[in-house]
């Protein structure tokens, strides 16, 4: 069996960024893309994470960061899908265009 | 003291990591996606602890798996997705931005596979029993200033949440 290397997890993180940004741009539903996000973010923790073998504590504390962001990032952008519903009963990207002009 | 088996689990968790994750997004019903998030998350934490780092590992159970998930699914229940459910799950533009993932996929594999000769090839000598004690210590040394903000990013936070989510302020 190969020895797993530093670049079989930056392979495993592209996938899953790459899957995130495909969520984020076709899915509908505004929640799906908000979770889209958070793969998006567990894909480049995993990098850190990684690259925190290699170099030092340093990837884990940015990880750490990352992990506070998302956390705000999931709230606001929670707090605003309730508000957004409670106004237009909808939950879909493509008709929430208020401002569009 | 080294992983047991590393090579076997490291695929066993980055099939089930991309497998779910695939769900994710594919899923109609939100919940199930939410769900499928959190098999993701966890077989992250176990990749984690197969990198030494323990307290990532930890943190992201707790506040990911455990916090933030709970949190969408509130969200989810208090959002009535019935007719959402019912509709048609793709936006318009669903072919061009499939393919411009793929493509931004393959650069990244292009980047990787090009520039791999330029990582060292031995590991930083990460203490294993104290990764825990050295975060806190680097948290509270060199990253004073960065973990002060994220604290007070995390109040802004809460207030715009609230903010947001109140009937009338």
């Amino acid at each position: 069996m190969a020895e797993i290397t530093t670049l079989h997890y930056l392979v495993l993180a592209a996938a899953l960024f790459m899957i995130g940004t495909i969520g984020v741009l076709t899915r509908r539903n505004v929640i799906i893309i908000l979770m889209s996000i958070e793969l998006i973010l567990n894909a480049v923790n995993l990098n850190l994470v990684a690259f925190s073998r290699l170099y030092g504590l340093h990837g884990q504390i940015f990880a750490i960061f990352v992990i506070t962001d998302a956390a705000a990032e999931a709230a606001v952008g929670l707090g605003i899908i309730i508000a957004f519903f409670r106004n237009k009963e909808t939950v879909n990207v493509d008709e929430i265009d208020l401002l569009r002009w | 003291m080294t992983p047991i088996a590393p090579t076997f689990f490291f695929y066993f968790l980055a099939f089930l990591a991309v497998v779910s994750a695939i769900a994710v997004i594919t899923r109609r019903n939100p919940v199930h996606a939410a769900l499928s998030l959190i098999v993701t998350l966890l077989s992250l934490a176990g990749l984690y602890l197969m990198l030494y780092a323990p307290f990532v590992a930890a943190v992201q159970i707790v506040l990911y798996a455990g916090g933030i998930m709970v949190l969408f699914l509130f969200v989810i229940m208090l959002v009535n997705l019935e007719k959402n459910i019912r509709e048609y799950q793709w936006n318009k533009q669903w072919i061009v931005g499939t393919l411009a993932a793929v493509v931004l996929g393959g650069l990244l594999l292009f980047v990787m596979r090009r520039g791999y000769d330029i990582f060292p090839t031995t590991f930083a000598g990460l203490p294993e029993t104290q990764n825990t004690q050295q975060v806190g210590i680097w948290l509270y040394g060199n990253y004073m200033l960065p973990f002060e903000i994220a604290s007070l990013l995390l109040l802004v936070a809460i207030v715009g949440a609230v903010v947001m989510a109140k009937k009338r302020i």
